[in-house]
Parts: structure tokens; C-alpha cells; sequence
């Protein structure tokens, strides 16, 4: 393995934030290992805790493989992640709001005009429309890995649908049950206020024309989507209802559910579908998943959708490196958090560099998700390589290209006892009337040997992030 | 609440009780099978099959009622939506899809009985005793219910899904009796034979009924007797009168809810007003098994109504 940072030993030292796991991990014996794991792996399956993957040889009850050794930041290293996250989730909505209306930034030359009015991503439909208190982004999935002790990088940011809080959720409640002492030996900072945070922030920005307490709902494709098991989770802790698009519907200038009384009108919208299938008038005709109309209730100020449509721009991955630029430009501030340095194919310069050293990159699409049409150079054959060369050149405007970082490690439990594996964190910034987090967020681990990467639809796996208390 | 979710639940609750109806139906094909056969009828596995409106399913797919084959299409295939194995894992999506509507316990439960049966159909069949399959779908069954009586908010969603149980007990109910009276008995002094004494214990005990009944009428088994107490007697737990007005009561705890009287209450107040008019003789000169298909097919006119009017979200 490359040299890396490792999170919780430093040469031979345990440092000091995993200092209440040491007595815990030495007294692991493997046939206890084994007890715990498969205790955990029953009680995600009794509750149904699945990250499904349907179709053609796919397996609708695939559990997330759960790490049970946590990953543990002090107080004071989240206090400075913290202000970066919410800083970066200010720029970022401020971003949207500007793109969307006079486009300051880009009179001011701070950003190119082509890479915000020409993206793929950037709607058109939602020009001039301020959505309530000038959020977009309702819930920002900052994803940030570290390289040294005080060495962190915003990897990407997610302004759309970012998931996996649920499984931050669970970890946690299933380490309580299993390790209880290490609850009493430790003072960890609790997270499960994030529901009703999550909550409080959609109700704060019910539409211009509530006039009553807001009426949330959670929108899902359905309970063949992966990510089904999270949104039921959601609605079920904050109280609200689960819909479906065939549930509502646009009648005048509000949308309504389906009820048993009849219908109920809905205020506040948290969807988890893409912009291109929630209004077949609007985006996608062929949308089953949608509501017809749903675009114009929202424009009039009828229905209030979260994360609005149009965000998708600002987690554009080549907009992502005038992040530190709209957070000067925005807040008048210094970047709290760093990106990575990222080569723009489109760029000439940059696309030369990029293509002269394919092998030792990390390349991805700009709207890429999930892991997937991306290369990792050094971890890639030669001809994985050309052929990803081919991709670049036919498309240069499509991909960007990171060096390898070496992410920091943290102890895991593998088949041989514990070892090192590389670790990202995806804290979840809400943003509505106030900005808040709740502490830690979900840390994902590449399970293979050396491997990179860390999201759940490729191998990876989860494990419960701790903030102490100081 | 939301149209589809009341659907839903009420769906969990008529696929658990149609699981547990195919048990006992199970059950009874089994006993009757250890029987002597009288000269003259049909076999009982083939009117069980007719009763339970499996027939043409099977014969699509085995042709000749055969024990085994039978026991297989209504436990194990999946080719076969009334079998125990797709009502329960029917109702454990139906509880996937609504979990926000059930809590912890109700959930547990369906998925439970899903897990367990995943693993009961690894097991080699030849290992599997009927008698130990019927009583692990009641037990199972018995416990949905009970974390539903146990946790369950009595809200619009708890009456729902106690309509659907009803509904589908009052039909399995009459299924299960017309099992015994698939055919119009040739011969009026037939009954009350040893034989025909022998099916209805065998009957009443597939309906875990057999000591109640002793016990509400004592003396001699007679059709009268068992006609009352299945049909007529509020004191049978799955008497049609029993599942009628437990229909009624749930309807009715809706409509207050809610405000507002539907054309699926007055349609289950008529039915009940129906029944309790009726006595065991004017239902045996009617003939039992015309009396059954007409309260099957009622039924399932009032499952129609109670579907347009609150679970199809078409509700104005």
C-alpha cells in the first residue's frame, strides 16, 4: 500500500482520538469478530436495511457491508471541518441563486459563461425564479477526504439527492446495541437529531403561497429503487408521507395527494428523483415517476421542491474547482476547505497534461455518480487506459482528472483480524432557514485491499463516524 | 392517509389470512384423506381445489388431482398467487412498500415469516411434514396479528387493515364449509350420518373450532348445529355474522373518522341485515352451498365497493 495517512496509529503510537478503542479492538478474538459480525449482518436484514440492486442477476436484499470499527474525529478537528462544510454550503447556494438571476459572477469574468449556461445540467425552465429564503441546495453531501492529520480535501460536493444518511443513521444505532460500553466509555456526540433537523429545514422553506403549516412529503421512485429502504427511514422518523408521483397531482395552482379523505394539498416537496423525471410537461416526457405540472405549481410559488430543480450545476465536477472562487466572490472569505487540484480537459493546457499522464490520474466524468465512468490510472491496465484515452479525446469537455490522493486509512475489520483501508467521510450540511449539521456524517470504506473506492454500488462499505465531546 | 397505503395494508391483511386459509384448507385435504371414501362422490382433494378457486390453475399445470402435486402448487408454487409462499411474501412487500404506516414489531413479524420461509424452501421437500408447515403459517400469521393488536395506533390504517382481514375470513370461511358441500348431497338422509359426522369434526378442527363448538352446543354434531355456529353465531370467531359485523364496525370507525357515511358502508350494513334475518333452516332450503356462493360472491362486491370508494384514490 502506498504511504498513506493512517487515521488512528501514528508510527507505533495510538493517536489520541482512537485512544477509548484500543482496549476494545485488542479484545476482538476473531470467533468473537465473527459473533458480532454476524449478529449485525441479522439485525440489518430483520430490519431491512437493503441497498437493492434490481434486475438481470441482482440481488433485491443486498445488505451494505458494515464495518463495526468506528472512525473517530476529536471536537476540535470537526469544528474546523464544520465551518468549511457550512461556508462551502453558503458559496454554493449563493452560486445557484446568482446563476440563476443576474449572473454576477460571471459578468465579473470568475467563471466561464460557456460552463454554466452551456451545462448540461443547468435549466433553463427555473431562469429567474428565487426559490423561498434563496435556497437551492437543501441538503449539501460534502464529501472530504484526508491526507495528513490536518490535511483535508473536498473531494466533491453533492447538491441533488446526496443518499446514504440513512446508513449513518443505522451504523450508529447498531453499534449502540452491540457495543454498549463503548457508549459509557466514551463521549461521543449524538446524531440522532438529524430527522427532525431535516425536517425543521423543508418546513422553513414552505412556498410563497402557504399560508398554514407546511404539509412535507417525501417523494420516491418507488420501492424498486436501491435507495427505497432510506426514503421510507426518512418519512418514517420525521412523520411525513411517502409518495409516489402517481400519488399526487396538479389541480390549479397547488399539487395534491391521494387520501383516503380525498385530496390533500402538499406544501413542501423533498424528492428523491432526478430533475429529468419529475414534470413529463417539463423535463422527460416519458416520466412515469413524475407529476404533470408539477413545474408550473412551482414557479408560481404553489409547491416548494427540495433540492429545487437546477442544482444539479453547482456539483457539476468541473465547476467544482471555482468552488474556493465563488466562496471568495460570495462571502468575501478565504476557503476554509481545499479542493483538489483538478486538471479541466476542456482546458487546452490542462488536457494536455491530463492525456501526457493518464496513467497516473484519477479521471472522471463531470456528471458522473456512483463511481462508475471513471479511470484510476495507476490501478488500471494499459489498455483500461487507452481505452479511456479514446473516451477523453472524442469528448474532452466531459471529463476532468485528479491526482491519485492517498486517502487515510482507518482500522477495519478484515478476514485476517484488523487492518488499514482507505476511508472518505460525506458529512450532510441542511440548509434552509439556518445552516446545520449533524455531527460526523457517513464514512464509506473501500473493503478490497488498496482499493479506492469507496461508494456502496462498488464494493464498498460503511462504518459509524464518531465526533467526541470535549 | 395516502389512498395507496390504505390499499396496501389492507392488502397485508387479506394475503396473511388467505396464507392461513390455504393452510387450513391444507389441513383438511390431508384429514379427509385419511378417511374411507364414500361411493358416489368426487374425491375431496378435487372439491377442495374447486372451493378454493384453485381448480383451473392446477389443472393448467398437473391436470389429475394428485396429493402431493396438490400440496406443492398450494404451499411452495410461485406460478400460483393464492399460495401460501406468494401471500406471504406478497404481504411482506405490501409491508416493505408502507413501512412507515407499521410499526417496528408489525414489521418484524412479516419479514420474519418471509426470512423463515426463504429457508424452508431450501429444504429438501421430502423432509417437510404437511401438519408442521400448517402450523407454522398459523403461528406465523398468529403473530402479525398480535403485533398488530399490540402496537398498531387505532387509526384510519388499523381499520383498514382489519376490513381486510375480515373480509378475507368471512370468504375463507364460506370457501372452507363449501368445501364439504361442493356437490349437492343426492341423498337428503346422507346427513347426519357417521361419515358426514366425521368430515364436519374433521372440518371444524381445520378451523381450530372443534371444542368451541362442543362447547356452545353440545350433544350430537348435526348441519343445523354447524350451520349456526359458521354462519350465524356471533360467538364463532370467523362466523360469516362474526366477519360481517366486524366489517361493519371498521366501516363504521372509518366513516367517523372521516366524517362522512360511503356507499361501502351502507352495502356492509346490508349484508349484516341479511344475515341476521337468516336461521339455519331458511338456509338449507335455500341449499347450503347456493347460500355459500352468494355470500362469496357479496363479499366480494363489498371488497369492490371498499376499493373504489377509499383505496383507489379516487376519492373526491
Amino acid at each position: 500500500m502506498t504511504p498513506c495517512f493512517n487515521e488512528m496509529f501514528q508510527n507505533d503510537a495510538v493517536r489520541p482520538p482512537y485512544s477509548g478503542l484500543q482496549g476494545w479492538s485488542a479484545d476482538m478474538p476473531a470467533d468473537r469478530r465473527l459473533a458480532k459480525q454476524a449478529e449485525a449482518e441479522a439485525l440489518f436484514r430483520r430490519i431491512g436495511i437493503t441497498f437493492a440492486v434490481y434486475g438481470e442477476g441482482g440481488d433485491p436484499d443486498r445488505l451494505i457491508p458494515f464495518d463495526m470499527f468506528p472512525r473517530v474525529f476529536t471536537g476540535a478537528e470537526w469544528a474546523k471541518l464544520e465551518r468549511g462544510i457550512k461556508q462551502r454550503a453558503r458559496a454554493l447556494n449563493a452560486f445557484l441563486v446568482d446563476v440563476y438571476g443576474r449572473g454576477e459572477i460571471v459578468r465579473a469574468r470568475r467563471i466561464p459563461a460557456k460552463l454554466v449556461y452551456q451545462n448540461a445540467a443547468y435549466e433553463k425552465s427555473v431562469c429567474g425564479f428565487v426559490p423561498p429564503k434563496g435556497v437551492y441546495s437543501h441538503i449539501v453531501g460534502v464529501d472530504i477526504v484526508r491526507t495528513g492529520p490536518g490535511e483535508f480535501y473536498v473531494l466533491e460536493d453533492n447538491c441533488r439527492t446526496p443518499s446514504g444518511v440513512s446508513y449513518m443513521l443505522e451504523s450508529r444505532e447498531m453499534m449502540m446495541r452491540m457495543f454498549p460500553d463503548l457508549f459509557r466509555e466514551n463521549r461521543i456526540q449524538p446524531i440522532d437529531s438529524y430527522p427532525e433537523k431535516l425536517r425543521r429545514t423543508l418546513a422553513s422553506v414552505a412556498p410563497a403561497k402557504c399560508d398554514h403549516a407546511p404539509t412535507v412529503v417525501i417523494l420516491t421512485p418507488g420501492h424498486f429503487n436501491s435507495a427505497y429502504y432510506e426514503h421510507s427511514f426518512l418519512a418514517d422518523l420525521m412523520g411525513v408521507e411517502l409518495v409516489e408521483g402517481a400519488d399526487l397531482f396538479v389541480d390549479g395552482a397547488f399539487v395534491y395527494m391521494r387520501t383516503t379523505e380525498g385530496p390533500k394539498r402538499v406544501d413542501v416537496i423533498y424528492r428523491r428523483l432526478d430533475d429529468a423525471y419529475i414534470d413529463p410537461l417539463c423535463f422527460r416526457p416519458d416520466s412515469m415517476l413524475g407529476v404533470p405540472g408539477l413545474m408550473d405549481v412551482y414557479r408560481s410559488g404553489g409547491v416548494s421542491i427540495c433540492s429545487a430543480p437546477g442544482a444539479g450545476v453547482a456539483d457539476d465536477k468541473a465547476v467544482y474547482t471555482y468552488v474556493p472562487e465563488m466562496v471568495r466572490f460570495y462571502l468575501g472569505e478565504e476557503p476554509i476547505l481545499n479542493n483538489v487540484p483538478t486538471w479541466k480537459c476542456s482546458d487546452a493546457s490542462d488536457f494536455k497534461y491530463v492525456t501526457e499522464n493518464l496513467a497516473e490520474l484519477v479521471v472522471k466524468e463531470v456528471h458522473g455518480s456512483g463511481g462508475y465512468g471513471m479511470l484510476v490510472g495507476p490501478k488500471s491496465t494499459k489498455a483500461q487506459v487507452e481505452e479511456f484515452r479514446t473516451l477523453i479525446h472524442a469528448n474532452p469537455s466531459n471529463y476532468i482528472a485528479q491526482p491519485t490522493l492517498a486517502l487515510s486509512t482507518t482500522p477495519t475489520f478484515v478476514e485476517e483480524g484488523i487492518a488499514p483501508r482507505h476511508v472518505d467521510l460525506r458529512p450532510y450540511c441542511l440548509v434552509g432557514e439556518r445552516i446545520e449539521l449533524v455531527p460526523g456524517g457517513l464514512t464509506r470504506v473501500a473493503l478490497r485491499e488498496g482499493s479506492l473506492v469507496v461508494n456502496s454500488s462498488q464494493g464498498g462499505g460503511v462504518k459509524d463516524t464518531w465526533v467526541l465531546a470535549e | 392517509m395516502l389512498s395507496r397505503t390504505a390499499d396496501n395494508l389492507y392488502w397485508i391483511a387479506r394475503n396473511m389470512e388467505r396464507a392461513e386459509t390455504v393452510a387450513r384448507l391444507l389441513e383438511v385435504g390431508a384429514r379427509m384423506s385419511l378417511l374411507p371414501t364414500a361411493q358416489g362422490y368426487r374425491s375431496d382433494w378435487d372439491s377442495l381445489l374447486r372451493a378454493s378457486g384453485n381448480a383451473t390453475g392446477y389443472g393448467a399445470k398437473y391436470g389429475a388431482p394428485d396429493q402431493a402435486l396438490i400440496e406443492d402448487y398450494l404451499f411452495f408454487d410461485r406460478d400460483n398467487p393464492n399460495s401460501v409462499a406468494s401471500c406471504l411474501t406478497r404481504a411482506r412487500e405490501n409491508g416493505r412498500i408502507v413501512r412507515t404506516a407499521l410499526t417496528t414489531q408489525v414489521w418484524d413479524a412479516l419479514n420474519t415469516a418471509f426470512q423463515e420461509l426463504r429457508q424452508i424452501e431450501a429444504q429438501p421437500r421430502a423432509t417437510l411434514e404437511l401438519s408442521r408447515l400448517t402450523d407454522w403459517v398459523m403461528r406465523h400469521a398468529a403473530m402479525v396479528r398480535g403485533a398488530i393488536d399490540a402496537t398498531l395506533l387505532r387509526n384510519d390504517g388499523y381499520n383498514f387493515l382489519n376490513i381486510g382481514y375480515y373480509l378475507e375470513r368471512g370468504d375463507s370461511t364460506a370457501r372452507l364449509m363449501d368445501v364439504k358441500y361442493y356437490v349437492l348431497l343426492p341423498k337428503a338422509d346422507y346427513v347426519g350420518s357417521g361419515l358426514d359426522n366425521d368430515q364436519w369434526s374433521m372440518l371444524l378442527r381445520a378451523m381450530s373450532a372443534h371444542r368451541a363448538f362442543h362447547w356452545a352446543y353440545g350433544g350430537e354434531i348435526t348441519s343445523a348445529k354447524i350451520a349456526d355456529f359458521l354462519i350465524l353465531n356471533p360467538q364463532c370467531p370467523r362466523s360469516l355474522i362474526t366477519c360481517v359485523a366486524g366489517m361493519n364496525n371498521h366501516l363504521g370507525r372509518v366513516a367517523k373518522a372521516y366524517g362522512r357515511e360511503t356507499a361501502a358502508q351502507a352495502a356492509a350494513a346490508a349484508m349484516l341485515a341479511e344475515l341476521e334475518s337468516q336461521s339455519a333452516e331458511k338456509i338449507f332450503d335455500e341449499g347450503l352451498h347456493e347460500f355459500l356462493t352468494r355470500f362469496i360472491g357479496e363479499a366480494a362486491a363489498l371488497g369492490t365497493v371498499i376499493h373504489n370508494t377509499y383505496l383507489s384514490g379516487d376519492m373526491q
